[in-house]
């Protein structure tokens, strides 16, 4: 087994005048969350139908464990798409069991594994149940279930947590989780960019068709750290600022009941201890901690100014 | 190829497991059995004794021999001075009904039978057929011609009508043009109950939004023909249900009501006058007509090119319904699409209804080749007979324009069905077909 679970070499992808994906390339880490980030209709769908062979591109690759894409590759993949749902008037059994047949596995096995995960989220008393006897939670309970009954080595999950009540969306958060554990590769596509952080390895960040963004998380985060720390302190916020000389930049200041934090940015060569130094004579410091920007802020800074420089 | 079946086989079972499928299965035969049972009823329907006043004006009918009794039914001889005092009589008293013999009945043919309760059919033929033969009788001694030579010389003609081009010694008739008809009307309807079926269920999918989930596991194309192959075969259950249970039913039927008519009278049949059993043979003689035309059919054919026809004018419609269903969000969407695939669907019943008539016209001729009207129309000229190079003709343009459709399909229905939201224009399905 290679280093990268899935790898996407330069796909290309046209809907008539509309370019879907423009030369877009990733590799997903086997074993890891990978993070498939973008605004609306950048062309993360496209690419996820791609990679589920609904559409193919008209250029490009797509190795899977190395080799390209087959249609033998289907059960190997789980997808949860973000527009999902279930036959309405069949009972739950009955359908998790001909959904799980249809990616390939025998209707034994089948059975034999859908109680297991059935009893895991405690709704085996549901079997016999048709799916518009659910609650909506339940549904996509029953909806996580069919994508990864048959183990497959790669997940794609868009959006999986619309749907869920915050208590179930902790336990699917944690299925991820430990299905990562497992050695299950996961692409995660999602707007909520705090479970990006908390979930993913690596991400990549699509706008207008093109990767404009990737790497780990960690390195993303700190490629786009300023060099800017927050200073929580007591005393004469005057003083304070008095105090900062040219090598420090006062971003942002607030006060409450008497204890101030600032955002300062260190300009040139100046060091955290250069900061200290220099504010220490002057104010009671209670704290200084180093800002690094969020996803959020990451995803919208980049995908704004992307969009900014197109319109000029 | 295993996918395929999995899903034929959940289009087939959530379908014929359905309460709607199996009340539909066994309302449509009972309901068929009713009626025609309660037709044949109807006509062989005996009332509790009939007793009748006749008054024979002339007197000419019963002068040498009272009308015969029947089995239920009694003639009561009465003279009165006209018939305002005939109908005095029958008001007062307990008659059934009052049969009025006018003194003109051997030039007019014409007598009346005034009533309280409509005798039923069979007898009113009885009394028909009892005043014909006396009349005859009467007739005959009047120009003195000997009975049994009557009968000799009196002639049934039937007309049996030849096709002149077709060459050949063998006859049609009408009703052969009605059986045709019947399987025309059969496929007819089929692809239009069968075909707006396979739109709803890929509507169904696509609104319920599990059409993403199932593609990600079978390609759009084996869903789609899986949804299409187990509705056709849900369509072919139904088909040999009906046909079973209908023959069943109207065989149970037939029986039990002949049992009831015919059960205690099977002595006194023995007692048959000469005239009855004439009357009988002519029955006879109308149910071997009956069998002779069911003998002239070739079943094997027609219902080789019934099962051909059925298939390949469901692919053919399927496929575009199925199309359809994939381009919108709701079934209310659906009208602007359909009327082009509906039409030559109707067009095809309208012709069908014209080859009853005349079976051998060139509007029936070119559109019994028409792949989109063959299906309907070709099922009459079968029944008719039809020479072989046209059949295979139709055959073959069906065969390709199925798997051109189907094709055609696949390609709007594949991008169809994942599109949501506003309704596409023909403009934009045009273009899916280029994707």
């Amino acid at each position: 087994m290679g280093e990268y679970l899935l790898e996407v070499n330069n796909v290309v992808k046209t809907y008539a005048a509309h370019r879907a994906l423009n030369d877009v390339s990733l590799k997903v880490v086997n074993g890891s969350v990978f993070g498939l980030l973008g605004p609306n209709g950048a062309g993360k769908t496209s690419l996820i139908r791609i990679i589920n062979q609904i559409t193919a591109p008209d250029a490009g690759e797509i190795l899977l464990n190395g080799q390209p894409l087959k249609p033998e590759h289907i059960s190997q993949i789980g997808y949860l798409p973000e527009e999902r749902g279930l036959y309405k008037k069949m009972k739950v059994g009955e359908q998790a069991l001909y959904l799980a047949r249809l990616k390939g596995i025998s209707a034994a096995h089948a059975k034999v594994t859908l109680k297991y995960w059935f009893e895991k989220f405690d709704i085996l008393p549901w079997w016999d149940k048709t799916i518009e006897e659910l609650s909506k939670g339940m549904q996509q309970k029953v909806q996580f279930i069919v994508t990864v009954l048959h183990e497959p080595k790669l997940l794609i999950l868009d959006e999986p947590f619309s749907g869920f009540d915050p208590i179930n969306a902790n336990l699917i958060k944690n299925e991820i989780l430990e299905l990562k554990d497992k050695g299950t590769t996961i692409i995660f596509s999602t707007h909520n960019m705090q479970s990006v952080e908390d979930l993913c390895d690596e991400i990549a960040l699509i706008n207008k068709s093109e990767v404009i963004l990737s790497g780990s998380v960690k390195n993303v985060k700190e490629s786009y750290k300023n060099n800017t720390y927050a200073v929580t302190f007591k005393g004469n916020l005057i003083a304070f600022t008095n105090a900062l000389w040219t090598s420090f930049e006062l971003l942002s200041n607030t006060e409450s009941e008497g204890i101030y934090t600032a955002n300062i940015k260190l300009l040139g060569n100046a060091t955290v201890n250069d900061l200290l130094a220099t504010i220490l004579p002057h104010t009671q410091v209670i704290g200084l901690q180093e800002i690094i920007p969020s996803m959020n802020e990451i995803f919208i800074q980049r995908v704004t100014a992307k969009n900014g420089t197109s319109h000029e | 190829m295993n996918k395929i079946w999995l899903i034929i086989e959940r289009e087939y079972l959530s379908r014929v497991k359905k309460k709607s499928f199996i009340l539909m299965t066994l309302l449509g035969p009972i309901l068929l059995g009713l009626v025609i049972t309660s037709a044949v009823w109807l006509t062989l329907e005996q009332e509790d004794q009939q007793i009748i006043l006749v008054y024979d004006e002339a007197g000419i009918i019963t002068a040498n021999k009272p009308l015969s009794n029947g089995e239920k039914v009694f003639f009561i001889n009465n003279q009165f001075e006209n018939i305002d005092a005939a109908l005095n009589t029958f008001k007062k008293s307990g008659y059934t009904s009052l049969l009025y013999i006018p003194q003109n009945i051997a030039t007019s043919n014409m007598c009346v039978l005034h009533y309280n309760q409509l005798p039923s059919l069979s007898t009113q033929k009885q009394i028909t057929y009892e005043i014909e033969s006396q009349l005859d009788d009467y007739k005959l001694k009047l120009f003195d011609i000997d009975a049994s030579t009557f009968r000799k010389i009196k002639s049934k003609v039937s007309l049996s009508t030849v096709d002149f081009k077709q060459n050949s010694t063998e006859a049609y008739e009408i009703e052969l043009t009605v059986i045709g008809f019947f399987f025309a009307v059969m496929i007819y309807m089929f692809i239009f109950m069968y075909g707006v079926q396979v739109m709803r269920g890929v509507i169904e999918e696509k609104t319920n939004r599990i059409v993403e989930v199932i593609v990600s596991s079978v390609k759009p194309f084996q869903l789609m023909m899986g949804k299409i192959i187990g509705i056709a075969m849900v369509g072919l259950t139904q088909f040999t249900l009906w046909v079973i249970l209908s023959t069943v039913a109207i065989q149970t039927g037939q029986y039990l009501v002949l049992q009831e008519n015919y059960g205690a009278s099977k002595i006194s049949a023995m007692q048959m006058t000469q005239e009855m059993q004439d009357e009988a043979m002519k029955t006879d003689v109308q149910a071997s007509m009956v069998l002779e035309l069911l003998d002239r059919i070739n079943f094997p054919l027609m219902l080789g090119t019934f099962l051909f026809y059925f298939i390949g004018g469901f692919l053919l419609y399927a496929s575009l319904f199925a199309a359809i269903g994939s381009a919108v969000d709701s079934e209310s969407d659906t009208q602007q699409f359909m009327m082009p695939v509906t039409l030559p669907l109707i067009f095809g019943f309208i012709v069908a209804e014209m080859a009853l008539q005349n079976p051998e016209g060139s509007a029936v001729f070119w559109f019994s080749l028409f792949p989109l009207t063959s299906p309907i129309v070709m099922m009459v000229r079968v029944a008719v007979g039809v020479e072989t190079w046209q059949l295979l003709l139709s055959i073959v343009l069906l065969i390709a324009t199925f798997i051109g459709t189907t094709f055609i399909a696949a390609k709007v229905y594949r991008i169809g069905i994942l599109m949501y939201g506003k309704k596409p224009s023909y403009k934009e399905i045009w273009k899916w077909l280029k994707y």
